[in-house]
């Protein structure tokens, strides 16, 4: 069945932080470029971000790239390539000055400059004293920076296709990427939009986990596609776990609680952070606290009348500094955890909460596979950026603030590098005959099902076994069953049925097509994990308790067909810094 | 827990009508969402939108129990049964509690809610500076979340959704107009200048009372009308 077909220069997948800051580029060069999302763009999840962007301005103290650099190399447990780290650690004051000049509303020092606040992991003179390096809006940072973003596209123009869900990559038979399938879900039309580039500005797919902070539509889409079109994915193991998901509801509670001083207690009403992390304490990173946090509940200290839980304690920062710099949190734990934290803690539990892995790009926002003997040899026309993208910066493990940054300046980059291709490929390569064909028939497929599976059901499974299998701390016992578990779910999610059969906004038909994107990262991760044996940032095994540079300072790659892997070295060597070599890791 | 739901599918209902769920929930199920996720499981048929589920996003805004608000902040424990559950008034429906927002995003964007000012700023590599207080002016505006609970609990923009800019428009105009980095001032005022884009606001409160940020856009238009009389006089 032939398609129809929309032309453009440039395709954008995604309207969050992401995307937008590459649309801005590419609409703003004067190009003719498309930006799909399956939601309104204010309503992408970067929109969910409270704590802040990080970024060396030295606002509130002496503060450097290269402090910025270091924490994030540290904090990636060595697996972060230090030539995007650098890049992304450079740039970072320009993004955010820039964001502010387009109208961010930060919050602002007694001098006007903008207001900065401490954030887990982020320290002066190489890991001496935490810094305040997090620039921020309140803490309601996403949101203050999502909308500015789509405020700047719509001064630029930019043209948005609002409630358009990407299907497939289309790629021609030397491997160019020429474009997306997207179903309009309004009238539940499939078109090919056939560009010259595609960027997928995607997001993050939390979904996979019963226990999330991530919205409902976070379901790893870009990333399905991806690993269907052939493309390999990276560093899947890595999922970073955020300390304090209130208990119960997975909501986000921000690290900048704890930057603005709170901190946790153990139903003794003991600080325990100060055992794990003698200097930084409740700001050690990520990974770090959340394993101190199920070392404490394991052992029996944790609070309520499970012991499954741990207190985040702020009611002494006081009535003003919580109504003025965390006014979100306490909407937000009066309503999920029944609790003022003017008064009372809030039950916190470690939370599945970012992919640090995703699609392979170099610090272009080119996405690099290996062929021909080059590990990283680029994809001819593809492109992306943010959660859904591996640079990789953020290595085993994230540092707060880092992924809103990594989208303004991986965003504008890709955007750059587009414009570049575009100006030295013109032209649109043919679509292949059967461009389109592979979208159409999973639809038949899923509208054609019958004694099926019911997607809610298999979405079930899957989200449970990750969470038993796959979580905080990992055993070999469990990853190799888990395997074997996520393998049988992944046949079930093949025969989906929905019952809805209507064109009209079909939502029941948007979640099976969805599944069918979370059940890859779900296999990715769980065959990663089996495979890496040591313990490095958010991947902590039982049996390999310790990081193993010898044989494992290497990124894993993920290959769909056949649930292959293969594996790539780790680039240490910055662009003009010199190197910062693997070293034990403490706070 | 009973729910009355307004269903209508173009492809197959002639008519909009009302059906009844009676389901039985887990003890996690705090929010209205989370009820709703579980009608969906046994009814896939059912659509709404939602992403977020904490508030912040404004995807599911609908009409409960005669309210606007957002499903995934709404609490089941307050609510009467049945719960009846409306898609937003005054906007087309496309199918079940999904509306048609084109005309609220019209609105939004006729105000030109992006910050003007043509001026090169001090210096690339520095920050506009803004005052704590300066910046203060803005709490209590940038916060909207574009759900348009008061837009669709505004009469005068019912009646007038081509010509009212509605609530969430002139509110996201107000927060421009305060932000001491913006040089529009008096083109904004210009644009709102008219019988029909300011004017039909009517200090009704609807848009307070329902806004789920706890925003007050009729304070916001108060101050857009006290600035137009001050440049008169
Ligand atoms: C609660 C929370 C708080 C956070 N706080 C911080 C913080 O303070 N600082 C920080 O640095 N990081 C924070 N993070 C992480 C950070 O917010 C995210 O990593 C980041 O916002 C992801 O942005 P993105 O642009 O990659 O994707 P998103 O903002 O998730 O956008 C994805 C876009 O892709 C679109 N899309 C997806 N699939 C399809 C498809 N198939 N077809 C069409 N469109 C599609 C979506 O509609 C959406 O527009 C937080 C994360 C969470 C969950
Ligand atoms: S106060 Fe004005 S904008 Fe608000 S509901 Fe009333 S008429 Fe509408
Ligand atoms: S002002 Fe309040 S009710 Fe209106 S759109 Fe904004 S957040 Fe929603
Ligand atoms: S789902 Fe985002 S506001 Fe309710």
């Amino acid at each position: 069945m032939a398609l129809p077909v929309r032309k453009f220069d440039a395709v954008i997948v995604g309207a969050g932080g992401a995307g937008m800051r590459a649309s801005l580029q590419l609409a703003e060069a004067g190009l003719k470029v498309a930006v799909l999302s399956k939601v309104f763009p204010t309503r992408s999840h970067t929109v969910a971000a409270q704590g802040g962007i990080g970024a060396s301005l030295g606002n509130m103290g002496e503060d450097s790239w290269l402090w910025h650099m270091y924490d994030t190399i540290k904090g990636s447990d060595y697996l972060g390539d230090q030539d995007a780290i650098e890049f992304m650690c450079r740039m970072a004051p320009q993004a955010v000055i820039e964001l502010e000049h387009f109208g961010m509303p930060f919050d602002r020092n007694d001098d006007g400059t903008v207001y900065q606040r401490p954030f887990g992991g982020h320290s002066q003179n190489f890991g001496e004293r935490p810094v305040q390096r997090s620039c921020c809006a309140a803490d309601r940072t996403g949101h203050a920076m999502l909308h500015t973003l789509y405020q700047r596209n719509v001064r630029a123009n930019t043209l948005f296709f609002v409630e358009w869900m990407a299907l497939d990559i289309i790629r021609d038979p030397s491997g160019q990427v020429l474009g997306v399938t997207a179903m309009e879900m309004e009238t539940g039309e499939i078109w090919i939009f056939h560009a010259r580039a595609t960027l997928f500005a995607t997001g993050g797919a939390g979904r996979i986990f019963s226990a999330s902070t991530n919205a409902f539509i976070n379901t790893g889409d870009g990333l399905g596609m991806a690993a269907r079109a052939g493309i390999p994915l990276e560093d899947m193991e890595f999922w970073q776990f955020h300390p304090t998901g209130v208990a119960g509801a997975g909501v986000l509670i921000t690290e900048g609680v704890r930057g603005e001083g709170g901190y946790l207690l153990n139903k003794d009403g003991e600080r325990f952070m100060e055992r794990y992390a003698p200097t930084m304490k409740d700001l050690a990173s990520r990974d770090v606290v959340s394993r101190a946090m199920a070392t404490e509940i394991k052992e029996g200290r944790g609070a309520g009348k499970e012991a499954d839980y741990i207190l985040l304690k702020l009611d002494h920062l006081g009535l003003d500094v919580i109504e003025k710099r965390l006014p979100g949190i306490r909407e937000i734990a009066k309503k999920f955890a029944n609790v003022d934290p003017v008064k009372d803690p809030i039950p916190v539990v470690p939370t599945c909460h970012y992919q640090m892995g995703g699609i392979p790009t170099n610090y272009h926002g080119e996405v690099v596979v290996p062929a021909g003997g080059n590990p990283n040899s680029v994809v001819p026309g593809f492109y992306a950026a943010g959660e859904c993208a591996c640079a990789s910066v953020h290595g085993a493990n994230r540092l707060g603030t880092n992924s809103l940054t990594d989208l303004l300046v991986f965003g504008r980059a890709s955007g750059d590098s587009v414009i570049r291709f575009l100006q030295e490929n013109p032209g649109h390569k043919d679509l292949p005959k059967d461009a389109g064909d592979y979208s159409v028939q999973r639809v038949a497929r899923l509208d054609g099902q019958t004694g099926g599976e019911s997607v809610f059901e298999v979405g079930a499974e899957m989200r449970r076994t990750m969470q038993a299998h796959c979580g905080v701390f990992r055993f070999p016992d469990m990853l190799q069953s888990g395997v074997a578990k996520i393998k049988a779910v992944a046949e079930r999610a093949k025969r989906t049925e929905i019952k809805d059969k209507s064109k009209t906004f079909n939502t029941a038909r948007v979640e099976a097509l969805e599944l069918d994107n979370l059940i890859e990262v779900a296999v990715a991760t769980l065959v990663s994990a089996d495979a890496r044996q040591e313990s490095r940032g958010a991947h902590d095994r039982a049996d390999f308790a310790k990081r193993d540079d010898v044989n494992w300072l290497k990124h894993t790659l993920w290959y769909r067909e056949g649930s292959r892997l293969e594996y790539k070295p780790v680039n240490l060597k910055p662009l003009t810094a010199q190197t910062f070599e693997p070293k034990v890791r403490s706070y | 827990m009973k729910f009355r739901i307004y269903r209508y599918d173009p492809d197959k209902d002639a008519q909009p009508y009302m059906r009844d769920y009676d389901i039985a929930l887990e003890p996690t199920d705090r929010m209205l969402l989370d009820a709703l996720v579980r009608i969906k499981a046994e009814d896939d048929s059912l659509s709404l939108r939602r992403s977020c589920r904490e508030g912040v996003c404004g995807s599911d805004a609908m009409n409960i129990n005669g309210r606007n608000g957002l499903a995934c902040i709404t609490r089941l424990a307050d609510l009467k049964e049945p719960v009846e559950l409306r898609p937003l008034p005054g906007l087309p429906v496309i199918r079940d509690l999904i509306v048609d927002m084109s005309q609220f995003f019209k609105q939004y964007h006729s105000i030109k809610p992006y910050l003007r000012n043509d001026a090169a700023p001090p210096s690339p590599d520095k920050e506009r500076l803004q005052s704590p207080a300066e910046r203060e002016e803005l709490d209590g505006l940038y916060e909207c979340i574009l759900c348009a609970c008061c837009s669709t609990s505004c009469p005068s923009f019912w009646w007038n959704p081509d010509k009212f800019v509605g609530p969430a428009g002139l509110l996201a105009a107000y927060r421009f107009i305060a932000d001491t980095r913006d040089q529009a001032t008096s083109e904004r005022l210009d644009d709102l200048e008219d019988p029909y884009r300011l004017f039909r606001c009517h200090s009704i409160m609807n848009c307070v009372d329902v806004c789920p940020k706890g925003l007050n856009p009729t304070r916001a238009i108060g101050k857009i009308k006290d600035l137009m009389v001050r440049r008169m006089t």
